[in-house]
């Protein structure tokens, strides 16, 4: 059977986090009333022009900074013509021939192999309106409404070179590209919301071939799952058509969540020729050193130098690292914790044990955790100290999560501090050895394991709270 | 470059229009006329001629990342020619 | 003489002295629009109501003694291309026949501001498209001169209204000609402003890259009043220049010695209604008498101008006009049943034939495939167009053409599109260089009257103005008013 190679290319749309419209003054605020973020120029009304929101030109920098690329002097901005009701002017404000940055790359690491994706080009556009439908979905609706609430709100588009080979490395590169705009604070990067948006071009290509395969688009990509399943099941679906002897059309088709697959749009005839042309209302937009230079000095911490210091500075694994700096607001929780943290990596499995597990189980995400980092490095202190074993620690960290208190008032209300006092573990030692001596026997004829069986003994008798350490160290002096 | 009938309805698609048969063949011949004349253009040496997308020698113009309260939601609806749940009505997306 | 006669710096001596008040005369020029407007058909909307409303405050403010501006309280009427604000705007158009704006143009804030007085709005070819007014949806303005011919266009209405006495000044805009052309057509005063001078915001665009508002009045110093007026930075148009403007009714100085005016030589040739070449002379001459010097001059790329012209106007027509979609506002077909339908069917019967020909032909030149061979080559000779001026501008300080090879022609739609087309040869350049342009006439062929054209370099309306100024102050055409009922 013939062996393929799967080519992915990323096209990604961020919306920028700037307080007003790309062309307009109007708010980009989330979730209004529909048609009450609006205005002559959003709305397409006769005679009304556009004027570019400086702020816009100020993200795309930084964001084409972020991701090593060259920034272009030059700017000036096309009209990408289609017609579409969402689309208030039937054409769409963007850049063609000359975007602001070229040729920049990211660095992924999947299963420990180090690569380097190309990225392409980004390119500043505006975003169009939302069609609400009147059923369930748009071939079921008889009529839409729109609303120009989220028409011109900046956006920048990044292409990717086509040089991923798997879904797995599709998914890195999404990871990394969310967090470096994440740091750079220019985009939310909420996926439900759409501020962060995914289309793939996928293809196959038997293995040896010198020429890649022919291309589907594929759209609504709201996932990290759904860019990871609709590449693999892509890739199966091309994989048939090779094997039965057909050809693969290039199209676009949308990833359908619920069934798990893509299905054809209907290509239309005109949706191949958008009818570029400069776009007349706007004035060339021409960059200098000075601007650039210093965007590049303010740039904050990227993603891969915070990972470098993680491991330095804090001595975490590479892997626990990448696992933090994945988000901006884990990174900065986790860098708050800790400060007042005695053990930087008992920090870090808390974050990526419960507290994901957690946040995974209620499908929120760090910023919606009640927890402070304070009360993390609280607990894990409590760890560190001999105050609490993990076992108890778990539970006091299910406290934690019904009610805002500091670990330390909860093992106190709760009952659970370790028993470390000396006289009352000695007590308990004595009692037990008392209660077993075939244990004893069986130990002082060297089977070992028998302490195991009284260590068990006394943390029963103590409802767990005896510190394990010192019990265990008693017993074997006692029983010398 | 000679337009037929079928470049015509091209572009009318294209255009989001309809060219009734009736008028097809005297919309065809029209732009025939125009585009033969526009044949004169390919006389004019235009090798390293830059462009002119703008006639002004500017840039620049930009305007500050400050919202203000655009029209109110009656004004944006007011010339609507249907309205549903506050949005601008239209029938089903897909033919 | 009658008040519709009167110029609007004169009118505004005759409301601050009191022997007039503005609802007088704004009553006065309403009574002339139903004396003439059945032959002439200037307007498409009236506003009388708020016209009054206004003018009376104007008479309050000046009965308190308070300081108006020259135009307060002054009638003129708007292009219908021009957004105002709550008053119907149509472009002519079936599409935008019920269409109300929800703002205001830049042009129109300033004169709102001036406390000036709005008659109506005035008809005009569909979307600005054409050059006889003949392709408006409302029917065709007819020129005061001779109601059997064209006002020309597409400014046509605000150029008849001025002839027939039926505004004291008004707003156009120009494209490839659309104030200068009916300017001549009509024996008015016409300027078009250097590109960026005057904000486009909230004028309806036809080509982004040469459309420019501008006024048709009855003199030269009216149209310098009405620039004062309208120019200007706007924060909501990029292409709106940041340049100071000056008072431009300083330049209004009865001297052209030594100024040196260019004759462009391909203005003068072939196509050029020999009669209407035979008065532009007599202006030259006159020119000589008055101090001036006349130098040759070549623009040689001036042959294909038109067609570039028609090339990248309709292109970007086709994206400007891209947003009457039926979902917004406009025109929709009732019956569609999908909204690619709906857009089809609202957009055909929506636009006349003009407009659906400029977007096709525009949709076509930058379609794939013809992109370079059509739109970027006339980008290229775009440039070689303005550098001609360039270059005329170092051996004169401003050119002299004729407005039009022609006077104005019958209404009968007989001729074909590109005839039509090439008679735009003489105004067309001028906004592919984005030029101020002014027209002013200067003599009569057959009892039409006839333009002349002054260009000028960039920015420098105050030369042209200055020139016109002092050719009208020496002669007598402005003083001509069209044979239409109450002539004095």
């Amino acid at each position: 059977m013939t062996k393929y190679i799967t080519v992915i290319g990323l096209e990604v749309h961020a919306e920028l986090k700037t307080k007003s419209k790309a062309f307009c003054s109007c708010s980009t605020e989330f979730g209004s009333a529909p048609n009450t973020h609006v205005c002559p120029v959003c709305l397409g009304m006769p005679g009304a022009l556009p004027v570019l929101n400086k702020q816009v030109v100020e993200f795309a920098i930084r964001a084409g900074l972020a991701l090593n690329c060259d920034i272009q002097k030059y700017n000036k901005f096309d009209r990408k013509n289609y017609f579409y009701p969402d689309l208030a002017k039937s054409y769409q404000i963007s850049q063609w021939e000359e975007p602001i940055c070229l040729g920049g790359h990211i660095d992924i690491n999947v299963d420990g192999q180090k690569k380097c994706i190309g990225v392409t080009r980004i390119h500043m556009e505006e975003d169009a309106g939302k069609l609400v439908h009147s059923g369930a979905t748009i071939s079921t609706s008889d009529s839409s409404a729109v609303d120009y609430n989220r028409a011109g709100v900046p956006l920048i588009e990044i292409v990717s070179e086509p040089d991923m080979r798997s879904a797995e490395e599709a998914r890195a590169y999404l990871e990394n590209l969310k967090a470096i705009l994440e740091y750079t604070d220019v985009c939310d990067c909420k996926m439900q919301e759409g501020s962060l948006r995914c289309d793939a071009n996928i293809s196959i290509m038997p293995e040896g071939a010198k020429e890649f395969g022919t291309r589907a688009e594929i759209k609504n990509l709201n996932s990290f799952r759904a860019l990871v399943r609709a590449v693999e099941y892509e890739v199966e679906r091309q994989k048939e058509i090779l094997e039965d002897g057909g050809h693969v059309v290039q199209e676009t088709r949308t990833w359908d969540d619920a069934n798990g697959v893509t299905l054809s749009m209907r290509s239309k005839e005109e949706a191949h020729d958008y009818r570029y042309f400069p776009e007349p209302d706007l004035v060339p937009v021409q960059l200098d050193d000075a601007w650039i230079e210093r965007v590049r000095a303010e740039l904050p911490e990227l993603p891969t130098q915070r990972q470098a210091r993680l491991v330095a500075e804090h001595g975490l694994p590479e892997y626990d690292a990448s696992q933090i700096v994945a988000s901006k607001a884990m990174a900065e929780y986790y860098d708050e914790a800790v400060k007042t943290a005695k053990d930087a990596k008992g920090v870090s499995n808390w974050l990526l044990g419960d507290v994901s597990a957690y946040m995974n189980n209620e499908g929120i995400t760090i910023a919606d955790f009640k927890v402070t980092p304070a009360h993390l490095a609280e607990l894990v202190n409590l760890t560190k100290d001999g105050v609490l074993s993990s076992k108890l620690a778990k539970k006091v960290f299910a406290e934690m999560l019904k009610e805002d208190k500091s670990p330390k008032a909860l093992v106190k209300e709760l009952g659970l501090e370790q028993v470390s006092d000396e006289g009352a573990i000695l007590k308990l030692v004595e009692e037990t050895l008392a209660e077993n001596p075939q244990s004893v026997a069986d130990y002082k004829a060297g089977k070992d394991r028998a302490i195991g069986f009284l260590v068990g003994q006394i943390m029963k008798k103590s409802r767990g709270k005896a510190n394990p350490g010192m019990v265990q160290k008693m017993l074997k002096e006692k029983m010398q | 470059m000679k337009v037929t009938a079928e470049d015509v309805q091209h572009i009318a698609t294209l255009s989001r229009l309809n060219v009734p048969e009736s008028e097809l063949e005297l919309f065809t011949e029209q732009f025939n006329q125009i585009l033969g004349y526009a044949d004169i253009l390919q006389k004019v040496d235009t090798e390293g001629i830059e462009p002119t997308p703008y006639v002004l020698p500017i840039c620049n113009a930009f305007r500050e990342d400050v919202a203000k309260p655009g029209v109110t939601h009656e004004a944006a609806m007011m010339n609507a020619p249907a309205v549903h749940n506050d949005g601008f009505k239209v029938p089903r997306v897909i033919e | 003489m009658e008040l519709y006669r009167i110029t609007a710096h004169e009118l505004h001596e005759k409301l601050v002295n009191k022997e007039l008040s503005s609802v007088e005369l704004t009553n006065a020029l309403y009574e002339r629009i139903d004396e003439v407007e059945d032959q002439v058909k200037a307007y498409v909307t009236l506003d009388k109501e708020n016209a009054l409303a206004q003018a009376a405050k104007v008479d309050a403010k000046i009965a308190a003694g308070e300081e108006i501006a020259t135009l307060a309280g002054i009638p003129g009427a708007i292009k219908d291309n021009i957004s105002t604000l709550g008053l119907r705007t149509t472009c002519s158009s079936k599409m935008l026949s019920n269409f109300i704006p929800i703002y205001d143009a830049h042009v129109i804030k300033n004169l709102r501001a001036d406390e000036t007085i709005f008659l109506g709005k005035t008809n005009m070819d569909e979307f600005a498209m054409g050059s006889s007014t003949e392709n408006s949806f409302f029917g065709p303005t007819h020129n005061p001169w001779d109601l059997t011919r064209v006002p020309g266009g597409s400014s046509g209405g605000s150029a008849a209204a001025i002839a027939a006495g039926e505004a004291i000044w008004t707003l156009g805009s120009d494209t490839g000609g659309s104030i200068r052309q009916p300017a001549s057509f009509n024996g008015c005063v016409g300027i078009k402003p250097t590109y960026g001078r005057v904000s486009r915001s909230g004028c309806v665009a036809f080509a982004s890259s040469l459309d420019q508002i501008g006024p048709i009045t009855q003199d030269v110093t009216d149209a310098a009043i009405v620039l004062n007026t309208i120019c200007g930075k706007d924060e909501m148009d990029s292409t709106s220049l940041n340049e100071s403007v000056p008072d431009f009714t300083k330049a209004l100085v009865q001297d052209v010695k030594g100024l040196r005016i260019g004759l462009p030589k391909e203005y003068f040739g072939e196509g050029v209604d020999a009669r209407v070449k035979a008065e532009i002379d007599k202006a030259v001459k006159k020119y000589q008498e008055l101090g001036a010097e006349i130098v040759e001059v070549s623009l040689p790329h001036t042959e294909y101008a038109v067609i570039t012209y028609y090339i990248i106007a309709p292109a970007e027509a086709s994206a400007n006009l891209g947003r009457y979609d039926g979902v917004r506002y406009g025109y929709r077909n009732p019956e569609a049943k999908s909204a690619p339908e709906m857009t089809t069917l609202s957009r055909t019967e929506g636009f006349g034939p003009e407009v659906r020909r400029r977007i096709m032909l525009g949709n076509y030149v930058l379609s794939s495939g013809y992109y370079d061979a059509y739109y970027n080559k006339a980008m290229k000779i775009r440039t070689l167009i303005r550098c001609d001026f360039q270059e005329a501008f170092q051996k004169c300080d401003v050119l002299l053409t004729p407005t039009s090879p022609v006077i104005a022609y019958p209404i009968d739609g007989k001729m074909d599109p590109l005839s039509i087309y090439m008679l735009d040869v003489t105004t067309i350049p001028v906004n592919m260089a984005g030029l101020p342009g002014i027209s002013i006439p200067c003599g009569f062929v057959d009892g039409m009257p006839v333009g002349m054209q002054l260009i000028g370099n960039v920015l420098d309306e105050e030369t042209i103005l200055r020139a016109a100024y002092t050719f009208e102050q020496a002669t007598e055409y402005h003083k001509v008013f069209a044979p239409l009922g109450g002539k004095k």
